[in-house]
């Protein structure tokens, strides 16, 4: 019996998932998939081979990739966890990739053609300080050594099995390390830096052993600042920590000798401290006083000279030794609409290797980065290519004047979507030169129809297949009857703004914005949130449809707050402005006024709200509905819930009509010793919900959903407990769940999961919430689900009642009367850990919902949400089992076929958006993290359209051969007939 | 006889067709129910919320408890403010603090005490209720040592409150001897237009529930049996007798009426052969071995 049993839920177990798996040659017809790297931090060229040429980078988002230098692809690409921090990057052998990473303690070799990792060692040191990674040329017993200073230790590793060869301690409490230098040909090191930021300390190290040969130190009257340039193998420069005088440090023979020389020396009129741009360029060096780099050149002993002011904006890149011991450098320089690039000799100012002048878009901003590389051109002169990373850490490669490829690496770093819907096909728009003609039409649906009665040879299938992908129809600029083209529109974290079509994922435009642009007023803008603005409907259909941007300048939630509206078809900024309030939180209402703007409250630091657009309509619309609006504050830091409503104007001593004064309502105070709130979740504002009764016919029961937009999910943690995972026992951990109505404050619910630990992560869609954490004592990861209903409805089942009219179903719902609700929860073990969550959305939200998943492993996962309903039971009545009720087991499924992304990994994954499409079943979900993904998803299959290869070709020549059948038939019994009777 | 043995047959048959699951039970979620009680919580909470039910005050003054000095008789009060106006003192909770041996404390027994409204505040009140404002209420967030962090508050539109007289509605939601939460408001409903109405008479009418954190659900422990039928990839072939029932049981039971009815004919016949002469129309029904004989 126990195997009918067993036999019989499994069988119940696949009838209920649905197949959402798709054949292979389904794969790219609606989904894409970009890959992307960051904004690059190092990059070093690997061209000495013949072969594929490359470059190997390491980026701001802890990625480590070589790139194919003829078209920007990916060869390979690691990721790195995010506390793994890249310190930098170098090739030996000429085969391995090292990378130093984690603060110097992890040393890494890759093989360069296929990025395989071959050795990993770890580096401990005695005390925290800067890392280095110096490749030296020096052999130990055939062993070629890097040397790294890492932790206050410096190290000699061997390149080919990782081995440490020898280490030596710096001990000394105060001293930091600026630089460990090779000179050339020499086999020892020198080990530089400062001891109390006040004396200047040299090591003389035997590379070979580690032996110390020398130690000398010299003290300086001032103080030095952090970065030093190094102009030569011994000779150093630095500036004092005024900034106002340069040191020149040299350390030749074990002599050290400290050479001042003020600044206003050199330049005339030097309006105020000096930066120095570290680089290692010989005989040359970089300050910046403002927003003027001046090179400096150091002439024999002691003297320097200016050999050049740039007022514009300059980038210099790094030294790269050409052949008979020559240095040449890069520098870019902005004029206009063009960047110029010149590769100079170290040595002679004067004469340039390379000098090019490239027009770049405007959208690209500034140049952070410079690489150059040098090559052999066919006519034997010196050639060299360079990769610039931009302001929007774009990353292009330049040779010969042109762009070679480009990167939108920027992309890598998304902050906020939004989606926009694209313009309405008009009479007058023609979208003539992606329309197909008859002929290809037919031609088309021919291939087709070969594909269907199996006639077809593999050439047309793979032009079937062609087409199919290459569909104009879903890269078309205008709106579709489904709903699947639209604009996603994202704000990345350099500031500029993307528009990505659905269809194919490209690029339709991109804007760095000029308000989120590096200021003397605003020193580090940064984007917050993007909303929609203005979405036209039917009243103002003639303006395209705009967005908003919210920033503030600086980290901090007090830095003032920037407002920037973008067009959302052409992306042009239609206005910008520096608010003089702070931006705290950003609360799209509910209302629009006649031009379709969406009224926007911003409540800064200081608890007042301020409403935007400032226009005397929107506050007219404001005042009516003034006293229904509330709004809430969750202080993480105190454990602190805190509950608004609007009280009267501003009375500062502006004279403001848009700022509200705010009344606290109600507080939730929780327990600093016991309490952490780590977690907190709404629903989303623009979620359809289809029914609010859920029929229960089991019982022949309704029971009514506890819908209301004012609810909050939040998840505190014991203080103790949130650190990683395991860092506790079961005992001394505990999570706590709440439901807030955000209106009243009242707890509608609140729950305690002991021995269970964070990361939190949630989803809360129409009444129910799903969390996921970590179980201690079961060792395992669960998920648990809350659904809530409302009670006070509950008397309205009667049928009776509903005919005669005495129900209070169409009664407004307030939120102060006393809430009688019942929760119902049940919680299951599941195998992954989890780095989002969401759930599909479909435009009436009549489609059973799918939760989705973003897995450990960077894919998304869909689930469906009947797996988490806590009427599940072991044993459900044959009433349930017709409802869909899926008997009780202890782990949630994990079905290989739901994965969304199929094969591929979302690299970095860290947010699921789904936007409804207009066709019910239909679901779009882009996955962002350093990669993108977007795809359809019909959580029920899509029941309501036809699939993409029914042929519609084959259904016309069946109707017109049939009817043409009929007609012949018809024509033949007529004349047999006329025969019959003149017989 | 042979007729009813059959029918018996058939009805067990069938019943063991129908029902095939009725007859798995599985004893390991009884024994799950037992672990509840021995690995749960180790606190002793109190799981049902207790409800006090103060009367009616209508003394100031009628603070029975506060004279007798028992460490274990704590009291906290409650302050309001109307609208914007400071928060004044408007009323005192007194609880039983309940220390287990474990270290953990509870409140238990919680009684409330209502101050009547003075003549201004009943003024305030019905400016409140004119101009439908908040009515708004706090209590300390630690009863020990109050206010301890910060004053929990909680508010209501006035209007919410007046019915026969004021009546009001306490949830208190407490984790040890800290207030978490207060929740405040009417007892009943209070639709969306709020109406005007005024109380009949200014007394209060005050109810107090004291909330503890429920404890979750834990997951549900399967052994082995569930999970392996899962796993058997293998066994997707269902049962042969269940198949087979609902596949022919439109045959079946024709069928087994037919035989039914043989049967029944088949015991008829000797009767009548004893009676009287055969009959032609039975031998051509059915040619029973009895038939044969004649």
């Amino acid at each position: 019996m126990a195997i009918t049993y067993a036999v019989l839920l499994f069988l119940i177990f696949y009838s209920f998932q649905p197949t959402l798996s798709l054949y292979e040659d389904q794969v790219g017809l609606t989904d894409w998939h970009q890959q992307y790297i960051g904004k690059v931090k190092q990059a070093v060229f690997h061209t000495h081979k013949t072969g594929r040429k490359r470059v190997v980078v390491s980026t701001e988002d802890n990625v480590i990739a070589t790139l194919d230098l003829r078209h920007g692809e990916i060869f390979w690409r690691h990721v790195l966890g995010h506390n793994d921090v890249v310190d930098g990057i170098d090739i030996a052998l000429g085969k391995y990739v090292i990378t130093l990473s984690s603060e110097g303690r992890i040393l890494r070799a890759w093989n360069l053609p296929d990025g395989q990792m071959v050795w990993e060692s770890s580096l401990h040191g005695p005390k925290h300080s800067k890392s280095l990674l110096l490749m030296t040329n020096v052999i130990i017993e055939k062993d070629n050594v890097v040397v790294i200073f890492s932790n206050g230790r410096l190290h000699a590793v061997s390149c080919i099995d990782g081995e440490v060869l020898w280490n030596k301690d710096f001990e000394a409490e105060s001293l930091e390390v600026q630089k460990v230098i090779q000179p050339p040909g020499s086999n020892f090191v020198y080990v530089v830096g400062f001891a109390a930021s006040s004396q200047f300390e040299m090591y003389q190290i035997n590379a070979t052993n580690g032996e110390l040969l020398k130690h000398e130190s010299e003290a300086f009257s001032g103080r030095f600042s952090g970065e030093v340039s190094l102009v030569s193998s011994e000779t150093l420069v630095a500036l004092d920590s005024t900034g106002l005088i340069l040191l020149r440090i040299s350390f030749h023979e074990g002599k050290i000798s400290i050479q001042q020389t003020p600044i206003s020396d050199l330049v005339e009129d030097s309006p105020g401290p000096a930066v120095i741009i570290p680089s290692s360029i010989m005989g040359l060096f970089t300050i910046k006083i403002n927003a003027v780099t001046i090179f400096i050149r150091v002439i024999g002993k002691g003297k320097l000279e200016v050999v050049e002011k740039a007022n514009h904006e300059t980038a210099v890149g790094d030294a790269l030794s050409l052949s008979e011991g020559q240095q040449a450098f890069a520098l870019v320089q902005h004029a206009g609409r063009d960047i110029h690039l010149t590769v100079k000799l170290a040595h002679d100012w004067g004469g340039d290797l390379l000098k090019e002048s490239i027009k770049m878009d405007q959208q690209r901003g500034l140049v952070h980065k410079v690489f150059i590389n040098n090559y052999v051109r066919t006519d034997g002169s010196y050639g060299f290519r360079a990769l610039i990373v931009m302001e929007d850490h774009s990353l292009l490669l330049l040779q010969q004047g042109t762009i070679v490829w480009s990167r939108e690496d920027g992309l890598a770093s998304i902050i906020d979507v939004t989606t926009s819907e694209l313009p309405v096909e008009r009479a007058g728009v023609s979208v003539a030169k992606v329309e197909l003609n008859l002929f290809e039409w037919l031609k088309g649906h021919m291939l087709k129809l070969k594909g269907t009665l199996m006639l077809a040879t593999p050439e047309d299938i793979a032009a079937i297949q062609y087409m199919r992908l290459k569909s104009s129809e879903k890269s078309k600029m205008t709106r579709d009857h489904n709903g699947f083209r639209k604009l996603l529109i994202a704000l990345t974290r350099a500031g500029k703004l993307f528009a990505l079509h659905t269809g194919d994922g490209r690029i339709v435009w991109s804007r760095l914005l000029q308000s989120l642009h590096k200021s003397e007023a605003c020193q580090h803008p940064i984007g917050l949130n993007l909303s929609p603005w203005q979405v036209p409907h039917h009243h103002a259909l003639d303006e395209n449809p705009s967005v908003l941007v919210v920033g503030r300048c600086g980290p901090s939630s007090d830095a003032l707050g920037i407002l920037s509206f973008i067009d959302s078809y052409t992306g042009k900024e239609l206005s910008s402005s520096r608010l003089v309030h702070s931006v705290a939180q950003v609360i799209p209402l509910p209302y629009t006024d006649s031009t379709e703007q969406r009224l926007h409250l911003l409540i800064d630091a200081d608890k007042h709200a301020h409403l935007y657009p400032e226009t005397p309509e929107a506050i007219s619309i404001f005042r009516r509905e003034f006293s229904n609006i509330y709004w809430y504050s969750v202080e993480d830091e105190n454990g602190i819930i805190k509950g608004y409503a609007l009280k009267s104007k501003c009375n500062g001593n502006v004279d403001d009509k848009f700022c509200f004064d705010a009344r606290e309502l109600w507080s939730i105070v929780l327990p600093s010793e016991s309490e952490k709130i780590i977690a907190t979740v709404t629903r989303k504002m623009n979620e359809a919900v289809h029914t609010q009764a859920k029929l229960i016919a089991a019982d022949q029961d309704v029971m009514y959903k506890y819908v209301s937009r004012n609810l909050l999910f939040v998840a505190t943690v014991a203080p103790k407990a949130s650190g990683e995972i395991g860092s506790v026992t079961p005992e001394e951990s505990w999570l706590v769940v709440y439901l807030i109505d955000t209106v009243t404050g009242c707890v509608l619910h609140r729950m305690t999961h002991h021995g269970s630990q964070g990361p939190v992560e949630a989803v809360f869609s129409e009444n129910w919430v799903v969390y996921h954490y970590f179980n201690l004592r079961a060792h395992r990861y669960e998920m648990s689900v809350i659904e809530i209903y409302d009670q006070s409805r509950a008397d309205n089942k009667d049928v009776w009642k509903l005919v005669v009219g005495k129900h209070n179903l169409t009664s407004p719902i307030s939120s102060y009367s006393r809430s009688e609700v019942v929760t119902k929860s049940q919680s299951y073990f599941f195998t992954h850990s989890l780095k989002a969550i969401a759930v599909t959305s479909t435009a009436k939200g009549i489609t059973s919902k799918q939760l989705l998943m973003g897995t450990i492993g960077d894919q998304v996962l869909a689930l469906d949400k009947r797996f988490l309903d806590p009427r599940r039971s072991v044993n459900p009545t044959q009433a349930e089992r017709e409802e869909g009720i899926i008997p009780l087991t202890d782990s949630l499924p994990i079905i290989p076929q739901s994965y969304i992304t199929h094969n591929i990994r979302v690299e970095g994954l860290r947010g699921i958006i789904t936007v409804a499409a207009k066709l019910e079943s239909t679901t779009l979900v882009f996955a962002h993290g350093l990669d993108l993904f977007f795809t359809h998803f019909a959580p029920s299959r899509t029941y309501d359209s036809l699939t993409e290869d029914f042929s519609c070709a084959l259904l016309l020549i069946t109707i017109v051969a049939l009817v043409a059948a009929i007609f012949v038939t018809w024509l033949l019994s007529q004349r047999k007939e006329l025969q019959d009777k003149w017989r | 006889m042979k007729s009813v043995k059959v029918i018996v047959s058939f009805v067990l048959t069938l019943s063991l067709f129908s029902f095939p699951s009725s007859g798995f039970q599985s004893d390991e979620l009884l024994l799950d129910d037992e672990e509840f009680g021995l690995e749960g919580s180790p606190r002793p909470r109190s799981p049902e919320p207790i409800l006090t039910r103060s009367p009616p005050v209508t003394a100031p003054t009628r603070k029975r408890h506060s004279d007798l000095d028992s460490d274990s008789k704590i009291q906290f009060s409650l302050e309001h403010a109307f609208g914007d106006s400071d928060f004044s003192p408007a009323g005192t909770f007194s609880a039983r603090l309940k220390t287990w041996s474990h270290g953990g404390q509870t409140l238990t027994k919680l009684r409330f005490s209502r101050n009547s409204f003075t003549d201004e505040d009943k003024e305030k009140f019905k400016n409140l209720l004119k101009s439908d404002d908040f009515y708004r209420i706090r209590i300390p967030s630690n009863v020990l040592n109050p206010p301890g962090r910060d004053f929990v508050i909680s508010s209501v539109k006035a209007r919410c409150l007046p019915r026969e007289g004021l009546d009001e509605h306490f949830v208190i939601h407490m984790e040890g001897i800290n207030v978490l939460a207060v929740n405040y408001g009417s007892p009943g409903s209070c639709p969306y237009p709020r109406n005007l109405k005024l109380p009949a008479k200014w007394s209060f009418n005050s109810h107090t529930v004291l909330k503890n954190s429920e404890q979750a659900p834990r997951a549900p422990v399967f052994t082995e049996e569930i999970l392996g039928g899962e796993n058997a990839e293998g066994e997707v072939v269902p049962p042969p007798e269940r198949s087979f029932w609902a596949k022919y049981w439109m045959y079946l039971i024709p069928l087994g009426l037919i035989v039914m009815n043989a049967v029944t004919q088949a015991m008829n016949m000797p009767e009548e052969q004893a009676t009287g002469q055969g009959q032609p129309g039975a031998v051509q029904r059915g040619p029973s071995p009895a038939a044969r004989r004649r």
